[in-house]
């Protein structure tokens, strides 16, 4: 079994590496190409999962990843189980602020099925922001864009001064208000 | 009311009036039909003349329209024979406003196989409805492949035929199946009716619903395109799929997995149109089993509940669920076994925790 490990690899030159996992494939396209669309100042490269452990046989293709966000959707039990499944397959050193939890699917209120409660003790208990975004709409699917690579320019380092333990910090901070 | 001056005529040419309740049994069946249908409906229902036809102005409201038909129907002296016939171009145009059931017919051991013979088919099922109750509409009408549709109003001893409420019955002659809609009271009239016209020795319900006929027939009559779980998995062909447009900076991890789902999938459904099923229905009966604290367990009565799957196509939905990534792939047989094993009313009891379905027929 290969964990995920945040600092095993050299990173590469004016790059960053964001993991997406989650059950819904769609919606991660959607996003991958959401974040595609912004402006940035480096290369990014978006890696696709729908579950941790990723398979051992592209191990040495895959760059060093930056940031990791869960895809969570309320309307979707499966989807949550997945997400805490997977988070026991990476490395601890990821919970310094590499790791975060977007949660789609809240805007339906009666179709949810995972409790609200659920998802913010998952944040808590690996102290990683939670998101809340609503990809279905363009606006809030930019804005989640715009966010996450921000949070991945810290990640990955480009911003100097600010490193990803002093971010999650922050972000740990407003959420709890 | 309305058409009396054309009644009088009607009544002078023929010396017979039209019974009030055929003429607005026509008026309200005309009424169902969407505007753009009623010509072509009408031609062929084939009781209007041409000429009569030329004269009805469909560019009118449809109270208006409908009118116009039964001052015609009038005229000729309708009579509710040919107001069900009406009735059944309609219902068979608009087959999936009703649900259907399936029932199967089944011979006794070593029962030769009769030719079929329609116009004996007829006259039996006529004559061992009529036996046992006198007041009943029946009507036939046969369509392509051997179809029969029988369209029946129900009376009773004292009642007249309650038109509005005639049960459908599709039965295709060489085949042990019909379909059956919406029949609560008379069900073993019915039935006794079928299987004594038919020559068969004995029917039951095969526990398999759905608005669309036309799918029924597909699974009972194993139309649909199906791959059966073989014993030799066959490869999987390749497809020309259109090489998807991915942007080089967007990586899939998962490939592989995909791809076993896409097999395990079409290994399941089968690379066709799924058959249109709008729900399906699991009986629970099974024992709670739990931690041994809990008082449930102390009894010893099945833990009871219903599960219902609805969707405007079930089947679909089902397949398109493991690529979706909302479930894993494969599915649990209990939702993949519908087609196969053609009904979709379950009911699962302990019994070493399978499923009670494998009970039924043949």
């Amino acid at each position: 079994m290969s964990l995920v490990k945040p600092f095993d690899k050299l990173p590469t030159l004016n790059a960053a590496t964001i993991l997406l996992v989650g059950t819904d494939e769609s919606q991660q396209q959607q996003l991958a190409e959401a974040i595609l669309k912004e402006k940035k100042t480096f290369k990014i490269n978006i890696h696709v999962a729908t579950s941790l452990p990723l398979p051992a046989e592209r191990d040495h293709i895959r760059p060093r990843i930056d940031l990791i966000a869960f895809m969570i959707n309320m309307q979707s039990k499966h989807s949550l189980r997945n997400v805490e499944a997977s988070l026991s397959h990476m490395d601890a050193n990821f919970f310094l602020g590499k790791v975060c939890f977007l949660i789609t699917g809240v805007g339906r209120m009666n179709h949810c099925s995972v409790e609200m409660n659920a998802v913010r003790k998952l944040g808590n208990l690996y102290s990683s922001p939670v998101l809340f975004c609503e990809l279905d709409s363009e606006g809030i699917r930019a804005a989640t864009a715009q966010r996450l690579l921000r949070m991945l320019q810290i990640c990955a380092g480009h911003m100097p001064g600010v490193s990803a333990l002093f971010f999650s910090s922050l972000m740990k901070s407003s959420i709890d208000e | 009311m309305w058409a009396s001056g054309r009644r009088r005529r009607g009544a002078l040419d023929s010396g017979f009036t039209m019974d009030e309740t055929v003429a607005e049994y026509i008026r309200r069946t005309v009424l169902k039909i969407p505007r753009h249908e009623i010509m072509e409906m009408l031609t062929m229902w084939d009781f209007l003349s041409k000429t009569q036809l030329q004269t009805i102005n469909v560019h009118q409201i449809k109270e208006k329209i409908s009118q116009e038909v039964v001052e015609l129907c009038e005229e000729n002296s309708a009579s509710i024979k040919q107001a069900a016939i009406l009735d059944m171009i309609y219902n068979h145009t608009y087959r999936n406003k009703k649900v259907w059931t399936v029932y199967q017919m089944t011979k006794a051991a070593g029962e030769e196989t009769d030719s079929f013979n329609l116009a004996d088919f007829k006259y039996k099922f006529k004559r061992s409805l009529r036996s046992a109750l006198k007041n009943v509409t029946i009507s036939f009408r046969e369509y392509e492949d051997n179809a029969i549709w029988i369209r029946i109003a129900w009376g009773t001893q004292y009642a007249k035929p309650n038109q509005y409420k005639a049960t459908y019955v599709v039965y295709h002659s060489q085949t042990p199946y019909v379909f059956v809609s919406s029949l609560r009271s008379n069900l073993p009239l019915l039935c006794q009716a079928l299987v004594h016209a038919s020559s068969y020795h004995d029917i039951h319900e095969m526990e398999l619903r759905s608005r669309c006929i036309d799918s029924l027939k597909d699974i009972v009559f194993k139309r649909y395109s199906q791959t059966f779980q073989t014993y030799h998995p066959r490869p999987l062909q390749e497809r020309n799929v259109a090489p998807e447009k991915v942007d080089p900076r967007i990586i899939q991890e998962n490939k592989r997995e995909k791809e076993r789902i896409q097999s395990v999938n079409q290994e399941v459904f089968g690379e066709g149109v799924q058959p249109k099923i709008e729900f399906a229905q699991y009986k629970l009966e099974t024992m709670f089993k739990g931690e041994p604290e809990m008082d449930i367990l102390t009894e010893k009565e099945p833990f009871r509940c219903v599960v219902k799957f609805s969707s405007p196509h079930l089947l679909e939905a089902l397949k398109s669920l493991a690529p979706a990534g909302m479930a894993d792939a494969p599915l649990s047989p209990l939702l993949t076994c519908i087609p196969q094993k053609a009904r979709n009313y379950f009911k699962i009891k302990e019994r070493k925790g399978i499923l009670s379905a494998s009970c039924l027929g043949p």
